[in-house]
C-alpha cells in the first residue's frame, strides 16, 4: 500500500502551477523537501519551487521547515510569503 | 472571536462586543483600509486571499499568544478577504484589558504577527484590468521579529 500526501499551492505559486491542489505518493520516512524536490524536477513551470522566490511551508496548517518527516494523509501547503493585514 | 470574512464590519459594534468582557478598563482597537496611495498609481482595488482553516488556527494561536504575554480579557480579530476597493476596511485587531498598557501592546503584537504569519495573500487590481501579487515587506517581518522572546 503507498502513502499519499496532498499538496496545495496558494497566491503567486498557484497562478503558476495552475495548480491548486494535487496528491503524491510519497515512501517511508519522506520529507517536505524530497516532496518539493520531486515536483521541481517535474520542469518548468515547477521549478519554480526551488527558485529565486521563497516558498513558505505548512504541514497540516501549521508552519514547518523542509526537514519535516511526512505521514501518509498529511496536507502540505506551499506558498509565498503572506501579505495580509 | 475571530472572523474571516467577506462583508464589511463596524467599529462601533466591535469594539461595544469588546466592552462586554467584564472588568474591562481599556479598549485598545487597529483598523486597517486599503490605502488610496500605494506603491502604483493606478490601483483600483485589492483581491485578498487565505488558506481556510489554518488562518484561523494561526490566529487563535496569536490571541492565545497575546494571553499568556499580557492581561488581557478579549480578543476579537475579523480579517476580510475577496475584492476590496480602495478605502474599504480590511482588518480589525480589538483588545479589552484592565488597564491601557496591555491593551495596546497586545493589539500591536496581534497586528504585527498576523501580517507576517497569517495566510492571506493580497493582490493589486488595476485599472487596466490586471493584477499583481503584493510582495512581503522587509519592514513588516523587522516589527513582528521585534515581538519576539528569546
Amino acid at each position: 500500500m503507498s502513502a499519499v500526501v496532498t499538496v496545495k499551492f496558494f497566491a503567486r505559486l498557484r497562478e503558476t502551477l495552475q495548480t491548486d491542489e494535487l496528491e503524491l505518493p510519497i515512501g517511508e520516512q519522506a520529507t517536505v523537501a524530497e516532496v518539493i524536490d520531486t515536483l521541481a524536477r517535474r520542469g518548468a513551470p515547477w521549478d519554480v519551487l526551488k527558485g529565486e522566490q521563497p516558498v513558505m511551508i505548512a504541514v497540516n496548517q501549521t508552519m514547518a521547515r523542509p526537514a519535516h518527516t511526512l505521514e501518509p494523509g498529511d496536507e502540505i501547503a506551499l506558498f509565498p510569503p503572506v501579505t495580509g493585514g | 472571536m475571530i472572523r474571516i470574512q467577506t462583508e464589511d464590519f463596524d467599529i462601533g459594534e466591535q469594539t461595544r462586543a469588546l466592552s462586554a468582557a467584564g472588568d474591562t478598563g481599556a479598549i485598545a482597537t487597529f483598523t486597517g483600509l486599503v490605502r488610496t496611495s500605494g506603491d502604483r498609481q493606478d490601483v483600483r482595488a485589492l483581491f485578498l486571499e487565505h488558506y481556510p482553516g489554518m488562518t484561523e488556527s494561526v490566529i487563535e494561536d496569536l490571541a492565545r499568544q497575546a494571553g499568556e504575554r499580557w492581561s488581557i480579557q478579549a480578543v476579537r480579530v475579523i480579517h476580510r478577504v475577496g475584492e476590496l476597493a480602495l478605502g474599504e476596511q480590511i482588518v480589525f485587531v480589538g483588545v479589552a484589558s484592565a488597564h491601557r498598557g496591555d491593551a495596546f501592546a497586545a493589539c500591536e503584537f496581534l497586528m504585527d504577527a498576523l501580517k507576517t504569519s497569517a495566510p492571506f495573500w493580497k493582490k493589486e487590481i488595476t485599472e487596466d484590468g490586471e493584477s499583481h501579487w503584493v510582495e512581503q515587506k522587509a519592514s513588516d517581518r523587522d516589527k513582528a521579529e521585534g515581538w519576539r522572546q528569546d
